[in-house]
C-alpha cells in the first residue's frame, strides 16, 4: 500500500514517471524544472528506468522529439517551465491535434522581462488554448498522483490527448514534503502497458501531420474541440479508479467550507493551501467565507464549478497571471464569461497575486475578503487589482 | 465552395491520419489556374526536359506518343508560368483559356 517518504517534489515527479514506465523522455533543463529531468536522467543512466533519454538542444526540439516518439507508439514524457514552455508553443498545438498522449510536467514560472525564475502562472496561461488536458496540483502528493493519472487519462482510447500537470515552481518543485509513494505493483495494476490506438507502424502505414485544405480544416478543428470536451468522463472516471486503487480521491473542482458561505475564494495551484488555512482562520473569526479550487483547468468543468459556487453571493477570483489590455486576469475573464452565459450573477472580485514569486500570505486573503465585501456592499468593481503592489 | 468531397468531422481519422498512400494525386491544383495556360510550340522545343524538371506540380510528363517531348496536364498545372520563364528556347507561351475548357485535352501537342 505504498510507503511514506519525505521527498523533494521534483524528485517525486520523476519517480512517478519511473513508476509509470515511460519509454521516452526528451527534455531540456530549465529552472525550476531542472531537478525533475536531472533525476530522470540519473534513473535512466543507472538502469533503474528502461527508457530513452533524449537530451535535446531546446524545448522546441524536446516537444518535437516527443511528437515523433509518441507517434511511434512510445509512452512519452517531458517537462519544462516558463520560456521553455513558450518555446514549445507551436508544437503544443500539433501534439493535441495529432492526438498524441504525451505527458508534460510544467513547473510554473513567470515569463521575462524582467527575467524571473520564480513562480506564477504566466507560462501556462499563455498556453490555455493548446487543446491539452490540464490539471493543477496543490502539494507534493498531488503532483505524484496527478502524474500517474495523467498517463492513464491521455492514453485512454476515448481520449488520446496530451496532458499537462501544472505544479508551482519552487513553492512545490523545490520543497521536501511528506507523501505516500505507491508501490510498482499498484501502479502497474492501475496503468497497464500503453496500447496506442494507432502508430507509425510499417505493417499498417499512415501519414500524420498532413496538409488540411479549407475543405477539411474546420472539420479537423471541430474534432479536436469535441475530443477535449469528451475527455471529461474519462478524467473523472480515472480519478475514481485512482481513489479505489490508492485511497486518495480527486475532483475536477474541490470545495472547502463552502456550506452557507456568502463569499468564496476561487484558487488554482499551491495558493489553494494558503487560502485554505486563511479560510479556516476566518471561519473561526465568524466570517462567512469558503473556497473552491480549480483542479481541472482543461476541459473546464463547467457544471462542477456552477454546483460548487451555488448560492454564493460573492466570488473572489485569484489570478496568478495577467491579460494585458482587458483588465481582468485570465481565470476571472473566463469565469465571468461563463457566469454571464449561464445567467448566474454573483459579485466577482478579481485580484492578481503572487506574480514572479511574490509571497501571498494568510493576511493577504483576509484583506482581499475585506475589500471584496466592502466593494460588493458599495456596488464598486474590483478587477485585476494587484495585491501588494507598491504604489 | 461546394461541399462535394467534404468529410463530416465525425468521419475523420484519429488526428487526421492518412492511411491511403498517394492521395495527393487527387489534389486538383489545376483548379487554381486562371484564364490562361502554357502551350508548347514543338517546332521550337529541343526536348531538353527543363519544363518537366522545374514544374512544381509535375504537370509535365514524358509524352508516350511523341518520344522526347513532354505533355502537359491541366489537372495539375496551377498556371504559375515558371515553365514559360525557364524554357531556354521560348517554346512555351501563354494561351487564353475558357473556364469550361480547363480540363480539356492537353494542348501543345
Amino acid at each position: 500500500m505504498g510507503r511514506r517518504v519525505g521527498l523533494e517534489v521534483s524528485l517525486a515527479c520523476a519517480e512517478a514517471v519511473k513508476l509509470c514506465n515511460a519509454d521516452v523522455i526528451a527534455a531540456y533543463p530549465i529552472t525550476p524544472q531542472t531537478h525533475i529531468v536531472e533525476h530522470l536522467a540519473e534513473l535512466v543512466a543507472e538502469g533503474h528506468l528502461d527508457a530513452e533519454f533524449v537530451p535535446v538542444e531546446s524545448e522546441h526540439s524536446a516537444m518535437s522529439a516527443c511528437v515523433g516518439s509518441a507517434a511511434a507508439g512510445a509512452r512519452t514524457f517531458t517537462s519544462t517551465s516558463s520560456q521553455g514552455l513558450a518555446l514549445m508553443h507551436e508544437i503544443l498545438f500539433i501534439t493535441s491535434s495529432l492526438r498524441l498522449p504525451i505527458v508534460m510536467a510544467v513547473a510554473n514560472r513567470s515569463l521575462s522581462a524582467p527575467i524571473s525564475i520564480w513562480n506564477d502562472h504566466s507560462d501556462i496561461m499563455a498556453e490555455r488554448d493548446i487543446g491539452w488536458v490540464q490539471t493543477f496540483a496543490e502539494n507534493g502528493q498531488e503532483v505524484l498522483d496527478l502524474m500517474i493519472h495523467a498517463f492513464k487519462v491521455g492514453e485512454d482510447p476515448r481520449v488520446n490527448l496530451p496532458v499537462a500537470v501544472n505544479m508551482d515552481g519552487f513553492i512545490l518543485t523545490h520543497v521536501i514534503e511528506p507523501m505516500v509513494m505507491p508501490d510498482q505493483a499498484e501502479v502497474d495494476a492501475y496503468l497497464p502497458p500503453y496500447k496506442p490506438s494507432q502508430w507509425l507502424n510499417p505493417a499498417q502505414p499512415i501519414s500524420l501531420g498532413m496538409v488540411g485544405v479549407p475543405e477539411v480544416y474546420t472539420e479537423a478543428k471541430k474534432a479536436n474541440l469535441v475530443a477535449l470536451e469528451d475527455s471529461y468522463p474519462a478524467i473523472v472516471e480515472h480519478w475514481e479508479g485512482f481513489a479505489k486503487a490508492f485511497g486518495r480521491s480527486y475532483q475536477p473542482i474541490e470545495s472547502h467550507r463552502t456550506d452557507g458561505a456568502d463569499t468564496l475564494f476561487v484558487t488554482m495551484g499551491s495558493l489553494g493551501e494558503t487560502c485554505m488555512s486563511a479560510v479556516d482562520q476566518m471561519r473561526e473569526d465568524g466570517r462567512s467565507v469558503g473556497q473552491v479550487r480549480i483542479r481541472l483547468w482543461r476541459p473546464f468543468p463547467v457544471d462542477d464549478f456552477l454546483a460548487a459556487i451555488k448560492g454564493a453571493k460573492n466570488l473572489i477570483v485569484l489570478d496568478r497571471a495577467l491579460c494585458p489590455g482587458i483588465l481582468a486576469g485570465p481565470v476571472a475573464t473566463e469565469l465571468r464569461a461563463l457566469l454571464y452565459a449561464k445567467g448566474v450573477r454573483p459579485f466577482v472580485a478579481n485580484f492578481v497575486a503572487g506574480l514572479g514569486g511574490r509571497d501571498v500570505t494568510r493576511t493577504d486573503f483576509v484583506a482581499m475578503l475585506d475589500k471584496a465585501e466592502q466593494a460588493a456592499a458599495d456596488g464598486q468593481e474590483i478587477t485585476c487589482q494587484m495585491v501588494g503592489v507598491k504604489e | 465552395m461546394a461541399d462535394e468531397g467534404m468529410t463530416p468531422w465525425k468521419d475523420l481519422a484519429l488526428g487526421c491520419a492518412m492511411s491511403e498512400p498517394g492521395s495527393s494525386r487527387r489534389f486538383n491544383t489545376g483548379d487554381w489556374r486562371s484564364r490562361r495556360r502554357p502551350i508548347t510550340d514543338r517546332e521550337k522545343c529541343i526536348k531538353c526536359g527543363l519544363c518537366w524538371i522545374i514544374c512544381p506540380d509535375m504537370a509535365y510528363t514524358p509524352d508516350p506518343e511523341a518520344e522526347g517531348y513532354y505533355k502537359w496536364d491541366g489537372y495539375y498545372c496551377k498556371g504559375c508560368g515558371i515553365c514559360i520563364e525557364e524554357c531556354p528556347k521560348d517554346a512555351i507561351s501563354w494561351q487564353e483559356e475558357k473556364e469550361e475548357d480547363k480540363y480539356g485535352p492537353a494542348c501543345g501537342s
